[in-house]
């Protein structure tokens, strides 16, 4: 039994996400209550050189051809022979869609409790996990003598995750990664024929407030009166709305523009993920208790249909 | 091809979310339940794929207040068994309800198991992979585009960015869904009122629920604010306004 932080490093195409260098930033407040060392677990073929900016005391580095892309089969294969021989006090991976994909296999194979979106620790060494589209918070001691937590983005800096000072690495020997059920066959590539969200200095952000497709119209009328174009959230890209090049948030682009102006998005942490960096975020929801207001600088409950025509109106005059 | 699509019941975040008195789990008094949005993806996406390729969908959830209603719907777009899980699942959590599935599952032998990536109140991992670890079937989550052959699927995985990665995975499998190739089909109620003549819910009893592996709550409570947003009051003119005013000011106007 050690008292070790486990953090199961992130990384896709020779880039490690900022997810892991946020649970290593979480993992290293941890390690405070627990006492025992930060453990980055890098897994990869040919990766070794991921490790260079990890904060962590050491690095347990495998390698293996069969785990030169993510997949669940060969990630949780690795994992459980690790997590078995080293058994640490915590083992942290992303909320996200390779630390979600092996998080809970693991749990049902190694009979470990797994803690779900928890977003920082308190100091008494708790888990903080961020529920009902962030409207919720659930708090509670962390199980012994062995956890697994999924981290959302949002708790900690990314850059205290990094450091320039590399840790020493461990390479550990893979075992049998036979009769694997997942291969990856290829990646395609995001659509760059749409005009570049990220790169716009305002953004007109459409959720699901705008209650159906001819509505997007009215949007569109209110971005060209600004001269920015149509974001959206995920409800409306997946009714197909409006296509994914305009989607903001975890599974989309992330945008910073000076001003992100949210039309009926409430604000749930999937869709933050995308654009807390904003400048100045003016958030327009009918819905008072709507999380949004907590992350914009300005806000109003004003109807956005009775809104939006006044917008246009004095946007068109003040030109 | 036998698709399975194990739902969920989720609180409505529309309404207020509060918090009971023990401090530790919402207040369910007034607390109204809605199917989980991806589960409503994962169902539409088996339906696409039984129409595309054929096969048979089963769709099974727990019994809650407008399951019924909703396995009414899902007969009504396509799926050919429903099945209500049956007890008490006031202490329900995804350890427990994965497991349920499971046994039922193993007796059906699906091909493909399509179930929502995730849902907003999952405290203890998600559905889908730990139903699949249970049933010792691959996983695969954020799919969002299946392509059936023979043996096995390709699913279209999405990363953060927009980046896909197309996996092969051998069946049976599970996958998560983030997103139907097409969004959840409307139904009309009178279509739905015709289909509760003929579809039949079967109902599968679940006696003594193992509700272990799941997560001890020792305090819920609402985030604290720590910035709140300046509102703009006034009529729709008086605020578009003091937009307009802020637009300039930072000069993207």
């Amino acid at each position: 039994m050690s008292q070790d932080i486990f953090v199961v490093i992130e990384h896709l195409r020779g880039q490690v996400s900022d997810t892991s260098y946020v649970m290593l930033a979480g993992a290293r407040q941890l390690s405070q209550n627990f006492g025992g060392n930060v453990t980055a677990v890098l897994l990869g073929h040919e990766a070794q050189g991921l490790a260079g900016n990890l904060a962590a005391d050491k690095v347990l580095y495998v390698d293996h051809a069969a785990l030169t892309d993510f997949t669940s089969d060969g990630y949780q294969c690795v994992l459980a022979e690790l997590i078995k021989e080293h058994s640490p006090r915590v083992v942290i991976f992303g909320h996200s869609s390779i630390g979600m994909d092996v998080a809970s296999g693991l749990s049902v194979k190694l009979g470990l409790p797994v803690i779900s979106s928890c977003r920082n620790f308190t100091t008494e060494g708790k888990f903080v996990s961020q529920i009902c589209g962030g409207k919720i918070m659930a708090e509670g001691d962390i199980p012994s003598p062995s956890a697994l937590i999924t981290m959302v983005p949002g708790g900690y800096k990314a850059e205290l995750g990094q450091s320039s000072q590399p840790a020493a690495v461990t390479a550990v020997p893979a075992p049998s990664l036979e009769g694997l059920r997942l291969s990856v066959k290829q990646y395609i590539e995001p659509d760059t024929s749409d005009v570049d969200i990220t790169k716009e200095k305002m953004l007109v952000s459409v959720g699901r407030g705008i209650q159906n497709k001819d509505n997007i119209e009215l949007a569109n009328d209110l971005a060209a009166a600004l001269g920015c174009v149509v974001s959206a959230s995920r409800p409306v890209v997946d009714q197909g709305w409006m296509p994914t090049t305009r989607l903001v948030g975890k599974s989309g682009k992330k945008v910073k523009p000076k001003i992100y102006l949210a039309l009926g998005i409430s604000g749930a942490p999937e869709h933050v993920e995308g654009m807390g960096d904003s400048e100045i975020i003016i958030a327009v929801n009918t819905d008072q208790n709507a999380p949004i207001f907590n992350i914009a600088k300005y806000g109003t409950t004003t109807d956005m249909f009775d809104l939006i025509p006044a917008l246009i109106e004095k946007a068109k005059q003040s030109k | 091809m036998k698709i399975a699509v194990p739902v969920k019941f989720v609180p409505d975040l529309v309404e207020e979310i509060t918090i009971d008195p023990s401090g530790t789990a919402l207040d369910t008094t007034w607390l109204r339940l809605i199917i989980n949005e991806f589960d409503d993806h994962a169902v539409e996406q088996a339906i696409l794929l039984k129409e595309k390729a054929g096969g048979q969908v089963s769709v099974l959830a727990a019994e809650a207040e407008g399951v019924d209603d909703f396995l009414f719907a899902s007969a009504a777009k396509g799926a050919d068994q429903l099945v209500k899980l049956t007890g008490d699942f006031s202490t329900v959590n995804n350890h427990a309800l994965a497991r349920a599935f499971a046994d039922l599952l193993k007796k059906g032998k699906p091909d493909l198991i399509l179930t929502g990536v995730q849902a907003h109140n999952d405290l203890d991992g998600s559905v889908g992979p730990l139903l699949a670890e249970n049933l010792g079937m691959p996983y695969v989550g954020y799919v969002a585009g299946i392509t059936p052959a023979s043996d096995k699927v390709i699913a279209r995985k999405e990363y953060s960015g927009g980046l896909v990665a197309e996996i092969e995975v051998k069946l049976p499998a599970v996958l998560g869904i983030q997103a139907a190739e097409k969004p959840p089909r409307y139904i009309a109620y009178s279509k739905i009122r015709q289909v509760m003549g003929t579809a039949k819910i079967e109902t599968s009893p679940i006696a003594g629920l193992d509700t272990s592996g799941g997560t001890s709550v020792s305090r819920m409570f609402q985030p604290e604010v720590t910035q709140r947003a300046t509102m703009l009051e006034g009529s729709p003119v008086d605020i578009a306004d003091k937009l307009v005013g802020i637009f300039k000011e930072l000069g993207v106007l």
